[in-house]
């Protein structure tokens, strides 16, 4: 059962109309743009259901851009995220599709980045403004952001999660949650850590210098 | 986990083991979950405060109009009524609903508010809380503890049910801002926990089966309207729950009650502007022009 905290019912702090459509868009954006590290060259948003039908009126595409422009769901700047977009020269598209049995809010991100290097992400917007993605990269996983959180794509083999988690014990850093995911036996495997502890960094770099199997580490501190 | 709950029954278990009221127990969970001091937490309250009371004051003073045009301006005119007017409903009353009302305009304007639990029912708990405070002189800590009498029961609705409109319809947007809010008012009041959950239970089973059908998709007609009966709907049960009122079916069980109707709903009655008054002649007409502009 999840557990939320007194401020995810009485709260955000946000710009209207729709907490689930434009607050929860934003986050689900930054989650994306932080993925993305703000690189962003790129971005088709596809939209399914509610997210499809009701996008326009609840601005859930100026949502969906501000956050992955990096703006929080209070900024007042959200309502000009498309001229903004454009004005840096992000090429981007609203599609509206089906993506099966999703929730009702749910968008995929497709960006490409400065280097060609391409990111899909899917994610729900659950109500309230809270969120989970449920997708990167074709790989099913879920979380939600509300923990500090590394997403390691590594190679799968024994040990390399306890190579991951020796460093994490090093630093101290607690682990909250821990979920892996794999798409075949010695291919690519995701690795969700949500921990109590904020994360440096300098950690993440050292523990993708440190471990050559991992391909990719992505890091979110907090949305 | 010392202060943990997950329904109702459980909440008012700790009440009693503790001694303490519901607004004790959530801020003490927060503690616990958080790890954050009880004054820290006590301050992010606050700040959910001030901000309600600015989106309750610029709708009641500032001439607002929504995005699409649809919806401004209500606000104001009801609170001419109740002031200059003898009123069918009570000034008392009338000022919680056009406070409501004035934080839904702010809100269809793209302006600043506090998601409670959602911005489409993000008017109930402000209108009915800031009324309550200025009417009864309550004091701005009182207030802020509500906050957490009301959050208490969102939290029981959001683990055990749905707050989406997508998800459940207005019954579970709009009826679980105004179970928070009666909740609140209860306890602010004087009322026991066991009463504040009666209160909650009670305006729940009022609003069972409302269907989420805005038109175009827009958080803005009826949402206004229906945050306004929503106040009322909270002011009401409150008042039946402090005279001693109960309600026959227990709360968690309403909640459970609201969750299945909520997933009995058709799609075109959860937020996809396809049912209701979405489809009507008039609405279907409004979404043309708004979407064609």
């Amino acid at each position: 059962m999840k557990n939320y905290s007194a401020f995810e019912i009485i709260g955000p702090k946000m710009i209207g109309p729709s907490s689930s459509h434009t607050a929860g868009a934003a986050r689900l954006g930054r989650i994306a743009g932080k993925i993305a590290n703000y690189d962003i060259k790129k971005v088709k948003f596809i939209l399914h259901g509610s997210f499809s039908k009701t996008y326009k009126g609840h601005g859930t595409d100026r949502a969906l851009m501000a956050g992955i422009l990096g703006m929080r769901e209070s900024d007042e700047e959200l309502k000009n995220s498309l001229k903004i977009a454009e004005e840096k020269g992000i090429d981007f598209e609203f599609i509206e599709d089906d993506l099966g049995e999703v929730h009702p809010n749910t968008v995929k991100f497709h960006i490409e980045k400065s280097n060609g290097e391409e990111i899909q992400l899917i994610g729900s917007s659950i109500g309230g403004g809270n969120i989970k993605i449920i997708e990167i990269n074709g790989l099913r996983l879920e979380f939600t952001g509300q923990y500090p959180t590394i997403i390691t794509r590594h190679l799968d083999y024994p040990g390399i999660i306890a190579k991951i988690t020796k460093i994490l014990a090093y630093y101290k850093i607690n682990i909250a949650f821990m979920s892996v995911y794999r798409q075949d036996k010695g291919q690519d495997a995701f690795m969700v850590i949500e921990t109590d502890n904020k994360l440096e960094p300098k950690l993440i770099e050292y523990m993708k210098n440190s471990i050559e199997d991992i391909k990719n580490i992505y890091l979110i501190n907090s949305i | 986990m010392k202060y943990k709950f997950n329904t109702g029954k459980e909440l008012i278990e700790l009440c009693k083991k503790h001694n303490k009221k519901i607004y004790e127990i959530m801020l003490l969970r927060e503690v616990e979950n958080s790890e954050k001091s009880e004054n820290d937490i006590f301050d992010l309250m606050k700040e959910n405060l001030y901000v309600m009371k600015k989106a309750v004051k610029k709708g009641l003073e500032e001439d607002i109009k929504s995005v699409s045009g649809l919806v401004g301006g209500d606000a104001k005119k009801l609170k001419n009524r109740y002031e200059k007017d003898k009123t069918v409903s009570g000034g008392k009353m009338l000022k919680a609903v056009a406070s409501a009302m004035a934080v839904l305009e702010v809100n269809a304007s793209m302006g600043q508010v506090v998601a409670a639990p959602t911005a489409g029912s993000c008017g109930i708990l402000p209108g009915v809380l800031i009324t309550i405070g200025e009417e009864f002189n309550i004091a701005e800590d009182d207030l802020i503890n509500a906050l957490f009498t009301a959050s208490a029961i969102g939290l029981i609705i959001s683990l055990n049910a749905t707050v989406s409109g997508a998800e459940g319809g207005c019954q579970a947007e709009t009826g679980t801002a105004s179970a928070m809010a009666a909740a609140a008012v209860v306890e602010i009041l004087g009322g026991s926990p066991q009463e504040a959950l009666h209160a909650a239970a009670m305006t729940l089973k009022n609003i069972l089966g409302l269907v989420c059908d805005p038109i175009a998709g827009l958080v803005e007609c009826p949402c206004v309207k229906r945050n306004a009966i929503g106040t009322a709907n909270a002011l009401i049960s409150a008042d039946m729950a402090l005279a001693g009122i109960k309600s026959i079916i227990p709360f968690d069980e309403v909640v459970d009650a609201m969750y299945r109707v909520g997933k009995s709903l058709p799609v075109a009655l959860r937020e996809t502007a396809l049912g209701g008054l979405a489809a009507t002649p008039t609405g279907r007409s409004i979404m043309n022009e708004i979407f064609t502009k």
